[in-house]
């Protein structure tokens, strides 16, 4: 079984925003929610990167470890989802995410979290998959259909990657052989514990 | 012909000379343009800060943090540490106050009940205590649902049923913790004046507090085991309050380290809280006969006074005489007469 796994190229993101956009829309991600972004490093200085991130599916989710009702799940991809019918709330999800991953739509009052959203990896949720539960809670789930996540799919500079894990490592050990430089697998070594060495 | 040699030699040697010049810096370019040698990397700037900021064009300016491994510390804080103190500090209590229990008994009223009683807390002090202890109460169950109720609720009723309660445990524990704020500010306020630690307390707690043993060290209003448990609920109280509207409010104050920290803080704090409460809880109930009625109905026996707070018995004796003496006295001085 493919263990899936997001990896941004950083030297080649452009930062254009499109697998934000695109995900958003593809979603119907709820106002004021992203589930991917780019961010921007030494901005406008020399050296400058754009990483694109989103929730990166860790070996060993901390978000499952700490979740007080284990509404977390590991797909046999590897992807890390969650049942919004569990999900109370509480926030210790983020607390615990390395990637901001996790985030809260304000229902009510005093900004109260309501129930977590996150990146699917394209992938719904404990739903039966590409049913209308499963689109209004989670989005699309193009995985099921034999599609991969959105954002790599339409990304213009192929900047970023998802799909199997091996597979991308060595696509990018590829490039980086062949343009002799590289600025690593952003979040691999937090989220896999493994770097691609280079 | 050899017009024609003549002037194509020298355009071979132009082209041999552009080639040349176009294969040899080429690579040379190339080394000079590595555009990682000064990028950005993740490992350095891991190993410089804790976490990796950059700039993001959404409005969620929170979003700009890339990498914060920050919180694997604090799962390990939350999944082991925290279980085991809480556990060793409330059950260790428990222990104790079985034990407690077992060799010493109840604390008897050893000169018996006179009938006579002496009002203790008014119907206003009574309601602080009442509303702040129900608050109290749930917010320890709603609370150690968050930390133990995996582990040792979820796997007896099921995903669905502890998701559905733990969802209400939440909106309590939240709520809550209003009505809880207001006890605990005016517990402040009313008790104070009984509440500073003064010379009598040394005494007191010299000759073991009557807890051991059978002795009955004099004592004012409050003795100094209920100024302990005083001040540890206005300054745990406070604690756990502060931090927990930080947390109920995130981002208000702090960033995630920042909530993080008032996590620990709240969730230590609260354990030893519920530690100490278990022990108030004891000796207000089954650990001292005659003691509940202070909280229960107001009035405590005479005799019980005179026992556990003799100095505080004759301030108010002196002032004003055991109100219900008026049944009594009454009778023996119509009787008298």
């Amino acid at each position: 079984m493919a263990r899936m796994k997001f990896l941004c190229d950083a030297d080649r993101c452009i930062e254009c925003n499109a697998c934000v956009t695109a995900c958003k829309n593809e979603h119907e991600v709820p106002w004021g929610i992203n589930r991917r972004r780019v961010v921007t490093i030494a901005d406008g200085k020399p050296g400058e990167r754009s990483v694109s991130m989103a929730c990166m599916h860790c070996t060993d989710a901390p978000c499952a470890a700490v979740c007080p009702v284990n509404c977390f799940y590991t797909t046999a991809d590897g992807v890390v989802l969650h049942s919004k019918d569990l999900c109370i709330g509480c926030g210790y999800c983020f607390y615990a995410c390395p990637f901001g991953a996790p985030q809260y739509p304000k229902v009510g009052n005093f900004g109260s979290r309501g129930k977590m959203d996150k990146c699917t990896y394209c992938a719904g949720g404990p739903e039966a998959d590409g049913s209308k539960e499963e689109y209004e809670k989670y989005g699309a789930n193009r995985l099921a259909e034999g599609k991969l996540p959105l954002c790599a799919e339409m990304c213009s500079t192929k900047s970023l990657l998802a799909g199997d894990g091996e597979i991308i490592a060595q696509i990018y050990k590829e490039r980086v052989l062949k343009r002799g430089y590289g600025s690593g697998a952003w979040g691999w070594k937090t989220a896999y514990r493994e770097t691609i060495e280079s | 012909m050899s017009s024609f040699a003549r002037f194509i030699r020298p355009a071979i040697g132009a082209w041999a000379l552009l080639l040349l010049i176009m294969a040899v810096p080429t690579p040379s370019l190339a080394q000079q343009v590595n555009p990682t040698a000064s990028s950005v990397n993740e490992r350095q700037l891991l190993q410089e800060m804790d976490r990796i900021q950059g700039r993001v064009s959404i409005p969620d300016q929170r979003s700009s943090v890339l990498v914060q491994p920050a919180g694997r510390e604090w799962r390990e804080f939350r999944n082991v540490a925290l279980r085991w103190i809480g556990g060793v500090a409330m059950l260790g209590m428990l222990a104790v106050l079985v034990i407690f229990y077992l060799t010493r008994g109840m604390v008897r009223l050893e000169s018996g009940r006179s009938g006579r009683t002496i009002v203790r807390f008014n119907t206003f002090e009574r309601f602080v205590h009442w509303m702040t202890a129900t608050c109290f109460v749930i917010l320890a169950i709603s609370g150690l649902n968050i930390t133990f109720g995996r582990p040792l609720l979820l796997p007896l009723i099921g995903f669905d049923a502890f998701s559905e309660w733990s969802q209400w445990a939440k909106f309590a524990h939240n709520y809550l913790s209003f009505p809880f704020t207001i006890g605990v500010v005016l517990i402040f306020l009313m008790w104070i004046g009984g509440n500073i630690p003064n010379k009598v307390d040394l005494e007191w707690i010299k000759r073991g507090g009557g807890l051991i043993g059978h002795d009955h060290p004099p004592a004012r209003r409050f003795n100094a085991g209920q100024k302990g448990i005083y001040w540890i609920v206005v300054i745990g109280g406070g604690i756990v309050a502060a931090t927990g509207y930080q947390l109920m409010f995130p981002f208000y104050l702090t960033g995630i380290e920042g909530m993080q920290i008032a996590q620990v803080v709240h969730s230590i704090v609260a354990v030893l809280f519920i530690a100490a409460m278990l022990a108030h809880i004891y000796i207000g109930t089954i650990g001292m006969e005659g003691a509940f009625e202070a909280m229960g109905s107001g009035e405590v026996d005479v005799n019980w006074a005179r026992e556990h707070h003799s100095l505080w018995l004759d301030q108010q004796s002196a002032r004003s005489g055991p109100n219900d003496s008026q049944p009594r006295p009454r009778h023996a001085a119509s009787a008298a007469e």
